[in-house]
């Protein structure tokens, strides 16, 4: 491997800071990502992920603070850097003209591959991406999914010490999702490190065992998905009511002892929660009490509800 | 920020519907367990880009159309609209006009390397090539071939037309050599001021509009359609300080076989000095992004 494998840290990061004019797109971020994890930055639209990822992928230069990127130091030794990362960004960086097996030939041979191992290459990583049919057609006729999957493939043509991923899953449909998905732990799995950006919850929950949310260029809150959740609430418990649904909101609040929100089209009542187990004992109490339910379900925190857990108030506006 | 305790990081387990990883995982570890290859020489990243620009003609031959069919228009139109009018026959006329149009097609034809540019920046693409370690002026060494080949895919097919309707060059075989060589110096030259466009501007429509808007009464007010002696002093005095005018004036020179020496360096003065002035320029804005 290329690059210094003394220390445990995949990406150490202190007090970055990119400003754009008088605007302070990041202010001040400390990272500390761990070699051979799955690591999220979640944050809403504005909030500087793809400005941090760039930083760190040696495409802007930040205006202050620090950062090693596996062991090299980013400002002084950006073409080690550029060795030992890959990244595939928020939109599909290929060349929409070529064939999906052209890009990837392409990028084998600007790595050094011959022109015979570049075209072998080039065949395994369609195969392992499931894109082998469609490797003869050129990327502007490929569906998002696709797009997606062909430019993670275009970040592997050489394997990278970490993997940045900028909002990977923003854009595709829930089975094009739950692929990418499978693709980014089967990659973890092989021993790449893996930065990600997210807007969803749910998504940093699923894939990373660290995440780091971030709001106007500063970092609020960082841990595991359990310590997050711990502070934030698991979320809501929605429930549909069999009967009227005045008794029934009647009855969630007495026993939860919280505000009740009815869905716009009043069929769904919710309530936040701790965790299961209080969800559990309020179905259980509802049914002691008679209120039938035709359907219920646990749901994850929004994003706005994290933040309002984390901050004490609603997201204020992203811009003036 | 909320400071939260320290715990050992535990992975989530995945819920049941959503595809193990194991799935994956075995082809995955195939493709991820290649060695690296050693670092390839600047001129192997350089080679790789312009095979690139040799499949985008390829891949979307319609470009050449564009680029093609104004000059054809251009010839045809002028040699026998205005060609009489203007130098008593259309054969006589197209004698002074093809060089002319050639000049002009070169010209035009920088604009698109400058809008490829601007849309490979606007799609992304330049992101990942300035995130691997190449040669940092290798893709601009991709363009730049790419532009010679459209240069001399237009010129021919311009100088073919002009042969078949009766343009004679009178400097022979090595005439046209060298007026080909003057040509290609002019498009590189001029291609300069399209990669800073192209790098400065976020829309690849406007870098067309803005560049054509600019060339305009540049190639207009030149001696490339009509011999100046006929207009007023000033404009007169614009038409021969306009660079194009000597690129125009060497090119006919060397098809007629009658170009000097220092008619040809006038004509080369514009290219040289544009390519030291915006290269650098060229190279720190892609740097900087
Ligand atoms: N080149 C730039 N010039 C000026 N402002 C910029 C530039 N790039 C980003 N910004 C601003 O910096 C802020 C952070 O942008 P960034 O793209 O990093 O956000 P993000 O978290 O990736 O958002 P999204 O979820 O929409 O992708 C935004 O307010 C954006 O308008
Ligand atoms: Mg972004």
């Amino acid at each position: 491997m290329p690059f210094d494998t003394s220390s445990a840290l995949a990406i150490r990061a202190r007090g970055l800071v990119k400003r754009f004019g008088t605007f302070t797109a990041v202010d001040g971020i400390d990272l500390d990502v761990p070699r051979g994890t799955i690591f999220a930055i979640l944050g809403p639209n504005g909030a500087g992920k793809t400005t941090l990822l760039r930083m760190l992928a040696t495409l802007l230069r930040p205006d202050g603070g620090e950062a090693t990127v596996m062991g090299h130091d980013l400002l002084a030794e950006p073409d080690a850097v550029r060795g030992a990362i890959s990244l595939t960004g928020q939109f599909a960086s290929l060349d929409e003209d070529l064939t999906g097996r052209e890009n990837l030939v392409m990028l084998a041979r600007l790595w050094g591959f011959g022109r015979a191992a570049a075209r072998e290459r080039a065949a395994a990583l369609l195969a392992a991406f499931d894109l082998a049919e469609a490797g003869h057609r050129q990327v502007k006729a490929y569906s998002g999914g696709m797009r997606r999957r062909l430019d993670i493939a275009a970040s592997l043509v050489v394997t990278p010490g970490i993997l940045f991923l900028d909002e990977p899953t923003t854009g595709l449909d829930p089975t094009a999702r739950t692929g990418v998905w499978a693709l980014i732990r089967g990659l973890a799995a092989s021993g790449v490190t893996i930065l990600l950006t997210t807007q969803y919850l749910e998504e940093a929950d699923q894939l990373a065992s660290r995440i780091a949310v971030i709001d106007h260029g500063r970092k609020i809150a960082e841990g595991t998905s359990r310590q997050l959740k711990a502070q934030t609430g698991s979320g809501a418990l929605h429930i549909t009511p069999l009967g009227p649904s005045d008794i029934a909101a009647g009855a969630l609040g007495r026993l939860s002892g919280r505000l009740v929100h009815r869905s716009p089209e009043g069929g769904e009542l919710s309530v936040p929660v701790r965790d299961a187990a209080e969800a559990q004992e309020i179905l259980a109490a509802l049914g002691r009490e008679g209120v039938g339910l035709a359907d219920f379900r646990m749901g994850q925190p929004t994003l706005e509800e994290v933040f309002f857990a984390l901050t004490g108030g609603p997201r204020p506006e992203t811009r003036p | 920020m909320t400071e939260i305790a320290l715990e050992p990081p535990a992975r989530p387990a995945p819920p049941a519907s959503v595809p193990q990883a194991e799935e994956m995982a075995p082809s995955l570890a195939a493709v991820t367990a290649v060695p690296r290859p050693p670092r390839p020489s600047a001129l192997a990243n350089a080679l790789t880009f312009a095979w690139r620009a040799v499949l985008k003609f390829k891949h979307v031959p319609e470009q050449l159309f564009d680029l093609v069919m104004t000059p054809i228009m251009f010839t045809l139109l002028f040699t026998f609209v205005f060609g009489g009018a203007l130098a008593g026959s259309p054969r006589e006329y197209l004698q002074f006009f093809l060089p002319g149009i050639l000049i002009q097609t070169v010209i035009f034809n920088a604009v698109y390397s400058g809008v490829g540019l601007c849309t490979d920046l606007q799609k992304g693409l330049f992101d990942r090539f300035r995130s691997l370690p190449v040669w940092s002026l290798a893709p601009f060494a991709g363009l730049i071939v790419g532009d010679v080949l459209r240069h001399l895919i237009a010129g021919a097919i311009i100088l073919g037309i002009g042969l078949g309707l009766g343009f004679r060059p009178e400097g022979g075989i090595w005439g046209t050599l060298g007026a080909v060589l003057l040509l290609l110096a002019v498009g590189f030259g001029v291609g300069w001021v399209f990669l800073v466009l192209g790098l400065l501007v976020r829309t690849p429509t406007t870098v067309m509009t803005f560049g054509f808007t600019v060339l305009f009464p540049v190639v207009f007010a030149s001696n490339i359609m009509v011999d100046p002696a006929t207009m007023p002093a000033w404009l007169r005095t614009v038409v021969e300080l306009n660079p194009v005018s000597h690129m125009t004036t060497a090119l006919r020179g060397l098809f007629g076989g009658s170009a000097t020496t220092g008619e040809v360096a006038l004509a080369l003065a514009a290219p040289a000095a544009l390519t030291l002035g915006l290269a650098p320029v060229v190279l720190r804005l892609y740097r900087r992004a």
